[in-house]
C-alpha cells in the first residue's frame, strides 16, 4: 500500500507502510524504546492522578476513564497532524508523547472492566451508556483534534498566520 | 510507593505495545489495525484474570494500573477508527469498533473465568 504524501498514518503507534517509521526500531531502538518508556511511565502516572481524583464505586459510571480517553483522542488527532506536517524530523516525538505518554494515558483495558463491573453489578443500560460515550466521544474528540490542528497548520502555511 | 509502581508498569507496558503492533503488522499486510486489537486484548484477558485474584494494592498499581492500562491504549484505537472512518472504509470501521469492544469484554470474562477456576 503506498501512501500519498501528506496523508496521515492509520496506526499512530506505528505504521510500517510509512518507511521511515518502519525503520525507527532498527534504525535507533534503544532510544526509540526509551522515549516510549519514559512516556509510558508519566502517561500512566498522569491517569492514576485522574482516577485519584474522580473515584467512582463499581456500580457506578466511570468518568475518569472516560475523560482521560476524551482527552487523549483528542490530543492524538492534534499529535499526529503535527508530526507529519509540522515536525516530520522529530523522529522521538510520537514515539515519545504518542505511542508513550497518550498510549500510557488512556487506557482500553480498564475501559473494558469498567463495563465489565457495571454488567456484574446488573446494569445493562449504563454499561452501554459508558461503552458508547467512549466510542462517541473518543471519535468525536480525534476528528475534532485532527480538524483543528489541520486548519492551524494550512493557516500557518499560507502565510495569514504570522509567527 | 503506589504511584512509583504505576509508572514502572508503564514504562514496560507501552514499549510492549508498540513492539507487539509492530510485529504482527510486518506479518499481516492488512489496514485493518490488527496490532492494536492483539494488544488491546490480551490486555482486557490479564485484567479480567487479574481482577479475581485479591492482589495487594502495590501488586494491582504495578500490573493492573500501570502494565495493562499501558499496554492498551485507547487514543490510537479511537484515531484509528476515526482514520477508517476519513477513508470511506465503512465495514472496517465499523468492525474494528465493535470487535475491539466485543472482543475486548469477551476476554475479560474468559480471564476472570479462568482465575476463578484456578
Amino acid at each position: 500500500m503506498q501512501r500519498e504524501d501528506g496523508e496521515l498514518p492509520v496506526d499512530s503507534d506505528v505504521d510500517v507502510h510509512f518507511p521511515r517509521q518502519r525503520r525507527e526500531l532498527p534504525d535507533e531502538p534503544w532510544a526509540v524504546l526509551a522515549a516510549i518508556s519514559l512516556g509510558g511511565a508519566l502517561g500512566a502516572c498522569a491517569r492514576y492522578g485522574v482516577d485519584t481524583a474522580l473515584p467512582h464505586a463499581p456500580d457506578a459510571f466511570a468518568l475518569s476513564t472516560l475523560l482521560v480517553n476524551v482527552t487523549g483522542c483528542l490530543l492524538i488527532g492534534v499529535l499526529m497532524v503535527l508530526v507529519v506536517d509540522v515536525w516530520p524530523r522529530l523522529v522521538l516525538l510520537r514515539p515519545l508523547l504518542g505511542v508513550g505518554f497518550l498510549g500510557g494515558f488512556t487506557t482500553f483495558s480498564t475501559h473494558i472492566m469498567d463495563a465489565h463491573d457495571l454488567l456484574e453489578a446488573g446494569r445493562a443500560g449504563l454499561t452501554l451508556a459508558f461503552l458508547g460515550a467512549n466510542l462517541a466521544g473518543g471519535l468525536a474528540a480525534a476528528w475534532l483534534g485532527v480538524t483543528l490542528a489541520t486548519r492551524a497548520t494550512r493557516l500557518r502555511r499560507s502565510g495569514r498566520v504570522r509567527r | 510507593m503506589i504511584l512509583l509502581m504505576v509508572a514502572v508498569g508503564g514504562a514496560i507496558g507501552a514499549p510492549l505495545r508498540y513492539l507487539t503492533d509492530r510485529f504482527v503488522q510486518i506479518r499481516h499486510d492488512s489496514v485493518f489495525p490488527w496490532g492494536t486489537h492483539t494488544a488491546n486484548a490480551t490486555a482486557c484477558l490479564i485484567f479480567g484474570f487479574v481482577s479475581v485474584l485479591a492482589l495487594p494494592d502495590w501488586a494491582y498499581a504495578l500490573v493492573a494500573t500501570g502494565f495493562l492500562g499501558a499496554l492498551s491504549t485507547y487514543s490510537t484505537f479511537g484515531y484509528e477508527t476515526l482514520r477508517l472512518l476519513e477513508k470511506k472504509t465503512w465495514f472496517l470501521a465499523f468492525a474494528n469498533a465493535a470487535a475491539s469492544v466485543g472482543a475486548g469484554l469477551g476476554a475479560a470474562y474468559i480471564g476472570a473465568a479462568f482465575a476463578a477456576a484456578l
